[in-house]
């Protein structure tokens, strides 16, 4: 479980952020959802420790990120940031191959291996495992990095807006592989979603943010409704019912 | 789901206890075995290269106006200058190479290196205010000196960076090169008010030309940089990968940072006192190995240090043959040389997009 408590930010000159008092349930996908500008990034990455709070508490699976050791962390929860800027010319496999870091600072055993191996046949990349990511389509290399961070093998799995740039086919792809992430190998998934209708149909839980705060908690069948969603993106919103389930037109 | 077993069957066998957890059974054979993966450490082409580094080095201690076979105590002036000589640039050429990598990592930009971030001018400002304040400083003293103005000044530029955030890869280095010429004006200005124009103009043309027994031996300091190097590889490219990757993993991002940047101003700081700036040789060396091979630090870093070796060797005979009797400082043959290789990659990446 993660649980913030009372976490308050301020960000850059007018952003502020909470106090937010927030419990997101271990296991299945949790979606965070909202307007541009709305948090929901910053939220993600204090609970990954890479930004600090001015105030309040987070937990992930009952360790403090304030307090406890980032290398201690990194077995616990990885989180993935939007941008990503290497320099350093890797391929899949050594890429993926540090998401072992925090086990065996470099020196990969063959368990670490083996492991490597696994995260990039679940994102089906084996057969680029030899590719350099500076030649990947946009699609590809996204992969790779989920690839990473599951090789990192934490319960808690943070991805700020893994779907940015991709087109409707690997949006799909990527999602149906966080999906069986969270399914089969049980992991805690939070995720960054822009698009609603992908919240509604792969999230077990739909956590809506709005100027800093967090305005709605619940199931897709709670959060999917025309009022609520009217409300948190400040449009209207109707909600329909569609061959798999509830979509939200706002067009 | 694909796979395409090209790989060998040594990991086939039980998944570990620690592993993920994948359902699908195929998916063990999928990828390759860890002894394909990486690049052995020692393998032909690295022997192929200490050899030829060794030639360079043996043509290099042969080199010379002074006929060391025949004239009077030619074997004395063989120890005296030319073992020496030779020696530093093994020295100098590994651990200026080094920096280079170091920093870029540090950077996460291909185009720094000592020389284009300033930090051998803040070197040379140290070196020229310790013997300012101390006319008869030793070696030992201008070292220490110029170390301590190279850390202040490698981090003056991180924490730069830092607040302005800039990735952008030519933006960085012109930044480095504005703060280098400032501070190497700074001290042009001191110079000339304390009547030293001169030995600042020595101290900064690198040149082994001066290198002799008794007075080279600081020199040795640089072996353990090139050591800790060698250490903390995994470290350095881990955040080469940046600070929230790095982070991520459970990395002290601001340690590493902290290391090598001490690392940076020692070895810069030593190779300013003795040889002088070698420009570009950070830059040139650690782009040509990772074009060639990508960018697997831990089997990289003997190349980068051969090719640093090969490199300064080779600009060094030139220097020494070009104008015969007479020598070129070799941070001329480098200025020319790494400007050229410069240019091309900046046209490379360019045409990468």
């Amino acid at each position: 479980m993660i649980t913030l408590n009372q976490v308050r930010k301020a960000y850059g000159n007018d952003v502020e952020i909470g106090p937010v008092d927030l419990q997101i349930p271990a296991g299945g996908v949790t979606a965070l959802v909202g307007p541009n500008g709305a948090g929901k990034s910053t939220l993600l990455t204090m609970i990954g420790r890479l930004l600090g709070i001015d105030d309040g508490a987070i937990e992930v699976a009952g360790y403090d990120v304030s307090s406890t050791k980032s290398k201690d962390l990194a077995t616990i929860v990885s989180i993935l940031r939007q941008e990503n800027h290497f320099i350093t010319r890797l391929t899949i496999r050594q890429l993926v191959g540090f998401g072992r870091f925090p086990y065996s600072k470099g020196r990969l055993t063959t368990d670490d291996e083996e492991i490597i191996s696994q995260a990039i046949d679940f994102l089906e990349l084996a057969e680029l495992e030899d590719r350099f990511i500076d030649e990947l389509s946009g699609g590809q290399r996204q992969r790779a990095y989920v690839a990473m961070v599951l090789a990192q093998d934490t319960d808690y799995v943070l991805l700020d807006e893994p779907l940015n740039n991709l087109d409707m086919k690997h949006s799909v792809q990527m999602m149906q592989h966080l999906r069986r992430a969270a399914t089969e190998m049980g992991r805690t998934i939070v995720i960054v979603l822009h698009d609603i209708n992908f919240a509604g149909h792969y999230a077990d839980h739909i956590c809506a943010v709005k100027t800093g705060s967090v305005v709605e908690f619940g199931t897709p069948a709670e959060i999917m409704t025309a009022e609520v969603l009217s409300a948190v993106f400040d449009t209207p919103v109707e909600v329909i019912d569609g061959p798999r389930g509830r979509l939200a037109v706002y067009y | 789901m694909t796979s395409t077993r090209k790989g060998s069957a040594d990991h086939t066998a039980a998944p570990t206890s620690g592993a993920a957890g994948v359902a699908t059974p195929e998916a063990t054979s999928a990828s390759k075995g860890s002894a394909e993966v990486k690049s052995p450490l020692l393998s032909w082409k690295l022997a192929v290269g200490v050899v030829g580094v060794l030639l360079l080095l043996v043509l290099s201690l042969l080199t010379g106006v002074y006929d060391i076979f025949g004239g009077d105590g030619g074997a004395e002036m063989f120890q005296i200058t030319r073992v020496p000589r030779t020696i530093a640039l093994v020295l100098a050429g590994a651990a200026m190479a080094m920096c280079g990598l170091v920093m870029q990592l540090l950077t996460q930009n291909r185009f720094v290196e000592p020389t284009t971030t300033g930090t051998t001018e803040w070197a040379g400002l140290g070196l020229m205010l310790t013997v300012i304040v101390y006319p008869d400083a030793s070696i030992l003293a201008r070292m220490i000196g110029a170390i301590i103005a190279a850390f202040i000044g490698t981090l003056v530029f991180f924490l730069f960076l830092r607040r302005v955030s800039l990735k952008s890869s030519l933006i960085v280095p012109i930044i480095g090169i504005m703060l280098g010429a400032v501070v190497g004006a700074i001290s042009t200005f001191i110079a000339v008010q304390t009547d030293m124009l001169q030995s600042l103009g020595i101290w900064f043309a690198g040149s082994f030309t001066s290198i002799l027994r008794g007075q080279y031996e600081i020199l040795w300091v640089v072996v353990i940089v090139v050591i800790a190097v060698f250490i903390a590889a995994d470290r350095f490219t881990v955040a080469g990968l940046g600070k929230e990757v790095a982070t991520n993993v459970g990395l002290n991002y601001s340690q590493v940072i902290l290391i090598g940047t001490i690392l940076v101003a020692i070895a810069t700081g030593v190779v300013t006192v003795v040889v002088g700036s070698l420009p570009f040789l950070g830059l040139i060396v650690p782009n040509i190995v990772s074009m060639i091979r990508g960018d697997d630090l831990r089997s990289n870093l003997p190349w980068v240090c051969l090719l640093g070796i090969a490199i300064v060797t080779i600009c060094d005979l030139i220097g020494r043959v070009i104008i015969m009797p007479f020598e070129l400082p070799v941070s001329v043959i480098l200025g020319v040389v790494g400007a050229a290789v410069f240019v091309g990659l900046l046209l490379r990446q360019r045409k990468r997009g």
